[in-house]
């Protein structure tokens, strides 16, 4: 067999492992795995300017992919640095592979230089974790990472590495896991039939049912069965923050997300539904509003893959516990072998209900804000013009605030894994180090990076990691001068008193910053501008372009629900709130 | 209402402490912890007690499960089972008449004197919580010096078994 030393041997698993791409920053702890890494090609490793970004790149590029991403990093600030980005992972369920260097077994627990129990550290917000302490485990380590990481729920795994196991002097016998066995975790793939057959049933039989899709859908590949049955049984599907593209935005069946900032009737209807099937989503405290309230009338369906997730806080009357795939498969098959079908004029009268709110209060047919004029540019217009120039096909990645409501609002996703955000975290900084990862992934796709300039200033470093490894990604920054969401909640709770949440004359001049960079940035002030300038920036294909765009800076997100009230309970737009 | 949870857990460094952390994380109190290796000195046992309603109970029960060290998970409240817990308790005992009345206590409550000096007893007792709850009431005005908990230990009656 072939001796390898640890540093070579971490390598060398991640390329046994299928790994192509790693994003990453050195230190000490970590220099032997370096050095390995700088005598061998297969594995491309991307230096990052900060740790955070190694990991929200290596997560934007496992959304896109589905693939398992991978940063390294070194020990102590290198590892704590890395913890954001491991937090948003973890809250969005995305496999990764976190290697961190350690300082030597000998040192540790002698507050060692650059010394921090990492395991200790990102214990709470891992799926699992490794401290190893032999170069002869390294690569069974590694591969169970890749395995813990990639299926169940999937989740970040962190593998710390003392530098003395990756001693370069010390080689030992190198052969890579053909297969992980563990006898502690086997995850639950396929469905109760018995409780898959009873959900069927009460699907057929319901009068106003709705379908609430989220991000498990979307990890779990599952859209294609997902809209093969929705559209058998014509029933209106809503999609979480984190599903959305998992059921087309364009298509007639689709009501909107729902939420907090869903829509009206995607959130009405959730209310008045009688059956509400729930697959891959969590009943997530911005979807449900008062608990208490919550859709009085529903039986509820609830498949996920984690059964931690099922009636934590809703109580499921069906819980069925396995992955989406597999679940609608099964659904599909009884559906057909039962050979009934839904109540048609029940669901008639359903569709025309659900048409009339849509047509009433209907995001896309309201007016949920006054038109943009002259030098007011409304965000939400520049969102539909981002979905009118990149044709709805880019790949669009936010960051957390107003203006990833409104990406989430007005761009229709109509494939899953084009839409990429810290939904359960909300990471501000996740939007561009998240695109790298995609323009990595696709980089004959657009990728648009929706931002704010309280957002982009948080890994703004990561424009010099675009220009070193060539990843042309667009930045649509949505400017109020103003931590945006911030601001909305002050002037809806707070009177107005803009605590802390406004940049007045401090912010930089984005173009000449762009430009310091290598890059190509454009100023914009009015409305007039908006389309052309866009259309130049997604014209430079090759080139990173920076839009920083003046907006309104009294616009707020609506609708908005009620604190304390039912899903249906919303604000519509401002005059009714304020 | 009292939970008394039994898991079985890779006798893997840092196991413990991913249960423990997950009982802060989660906002659960433990109420008593015990853990050591099984037979089978790859795998540890641990019971924990805590209180919580049928709701929390199962989601403690299907958190603990997640974890990746963890190979079963079963609250034993739910059926048949029995518990036991070890107590020490050093006692005052110089004045000839508490000694007397020490004794026949310990006695009554099937314990064991364990230690003894000019000036105290040390008693050792096995039952549920509710008979060491109950002695310590009992010989509470006597002298307790200093009282040492196993915390639980449980087992199922009957046929079932945790084994992997």
């Amino acid at each position: 067999m072939e001796l390898l030393s640890g540093g070579e041997i971490v390598i060398r698993a991640l390329k046994d492992a299928g790994i192509k791409n790693v994003w990453g920053y050195p230190g000490g702890a970590a220099l032997h795995i370096y050095d390995a890494l700088y005598r061998q090609d297969e594995v491309r490793h991307l230096l990052v300017r900060h740790e955070q970004a190694a990991v929200h790149a290596a997560d934007g590029y496992s959304r896109a992919t589905g693939k398992v991403g991978t940063a390294l990093v070194t020990s102590g600030p290198g590892a704590t640095n890395a913890i954001t980005g491991i937090a948003t992972a973890y809250m969005d369920s995305i496999p990764l592979v976190v290697i961190s260097g350690q300082v030597p077994l000998t040192k540790i627990g002698q507050d060692a230089f650059q010394e921090t129990d990492m395991v200790g550290v990102s214990r709470p917000i891992v799926k699992h974790s490794f401290l190893v302490t032999r170069a002869e485990d390294i690569a069974a380590t590694i591969a169970k990472a890749y395995y813990i990481a990639g299926t169940g729920r999937p989740g970040p795994v962190v593998v710390d590495i003392p530098k003395d196991v990756t001693d370069p002097s010390y080689k030992v016998p190198y052969a890579y896991p053909s297969d992980v066995k563990m006898r502690s975790y086997q995850p639950t793939t396929k469905g109760h039939r018995g409780q898959i057959k009873r959900a069927v049933k009460t699907l057929l039989a319901a009068k106003r049912p709705i379908i609430y899709a989220g991000g498990g859908v979307v990890i779990d590949n599952a859209s294609e069965k997902l809209i093969e049955l929705a559209q058998a049984l014509n029933y209106p599907v809503t999609n979480t923050l984190m599903g959305l593209g998992c059921y087309p935005g364009t298509d007639r069946q689709y009501l909107g997300m729902l939420g907090m900032h869903g829509t009206y009737e995607a959130n009405t209807a959730m209310h008045h539904a009688d059956v509400i099937f729930a697959i891959g989503a969590r009943f997530d405290d911005r979807v449900t509003n008062d608990l208490e309230k919550f859709c009085p009338h529903a039986t509820i369906i609830h498949v996920d893959v984690d059964p931690t997730s099922v009636s934590k806080n809703i109580e499921a009357h069906i819980p069925i516990v396995g992955t989406c795939n597999a679940v609608l498969s099964e659904m599909m098959a009884i559906y057909q072998e039962m050979g009934l079908s839904p109540d048609s004029a029940a669901l008639a009268e359903w569709w025309i209900q659900l048409d009339q709110w849509r047509a009433d209060q209907g995001i896309y047919t309201a007016s949920r804000y006054e038109e943009s004029s002259g030098n007011c540019i409304k965000p939400q217009d520049v969102i539909k013009m981002l979905y009118k120039v990149t044709n709805g096909k880019a790949i669009v990645t936010s960051d957390v605030g107003q203006h990833q409501m409104f990406a989430a609002q007005y761009y229709l996703f109509d494939k899953p894994r084009t839409w990429i955000n810290s939904g359960g975290l909300g990471t501000m900084g996740f939007g561009l180090p998240a695109a790298m990862g995609c323009k990595l992934a696709f980089p004959d796709t657009d990728v648009a990076c929706v931002t704010g300039e309280g957002s982009i200033q948080m890994n703004i470093q990561e424009l010099s990691t675009c220009t070193q490894h060539n990843l042309p990604v667009k930045i649509i920054n949505l400017n109020n001068a103003a931590l945006g969401m911030v601001r909305q909640w002050q002037d809806m709770n707070y009177s107005s008193r803009y605590s802390e949440s406004v940049y007045e004359e401090s912010l930089p001049d984005f173009v000449k910053l762009a430009e310091a960079y290598g890059h190509v940035g454009m100023k914009i002030t009015h409305i007039d501008e908006l389309e052309e300038k866009m259309r130049e920036c997604f014209a430079m294909k090759d080139r990173v372009v920076f839009m920083d765009i003046d907006i309104d800076r009294s616009e707020h997100v609506y609708p908005m629900q009620m604190p304390g009230g039912s899903m249906r309970d919303l604000w519509l737009n401002k005059t009714e709130r304020t | 209402m009292k939970r008394i949870i039994s898991i079985l857990l890779e006798n893997e460094a840092g196991a413990l402490s991913r249960v423990v952390g997950l009982f802060a994380q989660r906002g659960y109190n433990i109420d008593t912890l015990t853990v050591a290796p099984t037979d089978d000195d790859t795998l540890s046992r641990l019971t924990l007690t805590t209180q919580g309603d049928d709701h929390m109970a199962e989601q403690i029960v299907k958190q603990l499960h997640k974890l990746i060290d963890t190979i079963k998970v079963v609250d034993l409240t739910v059926g048949a089972h029995i518990e036991r817990e070890l107590m020490l308790v050093k006692m005052k005992a110089t004045d000839k008449d508490i000694r007397t009345e020490l004794k026949s206590c310990v006695e009554i409550f099937r314990g064991h004197v364990i230690d003894v000096t000019p000036t105290t007893y040390t008693v050792q007792l096995t039952g549920d919580s509710h008979k060491l709850d109950a002695f310590i009431e009992a010989v509470r005005e006597m002298g307790i010096m200093e009282v040492v908990r196993s915390g639980v230990s449980g087992i199922s009656r009957g046929d079932k078994f945790l084994r992997v």
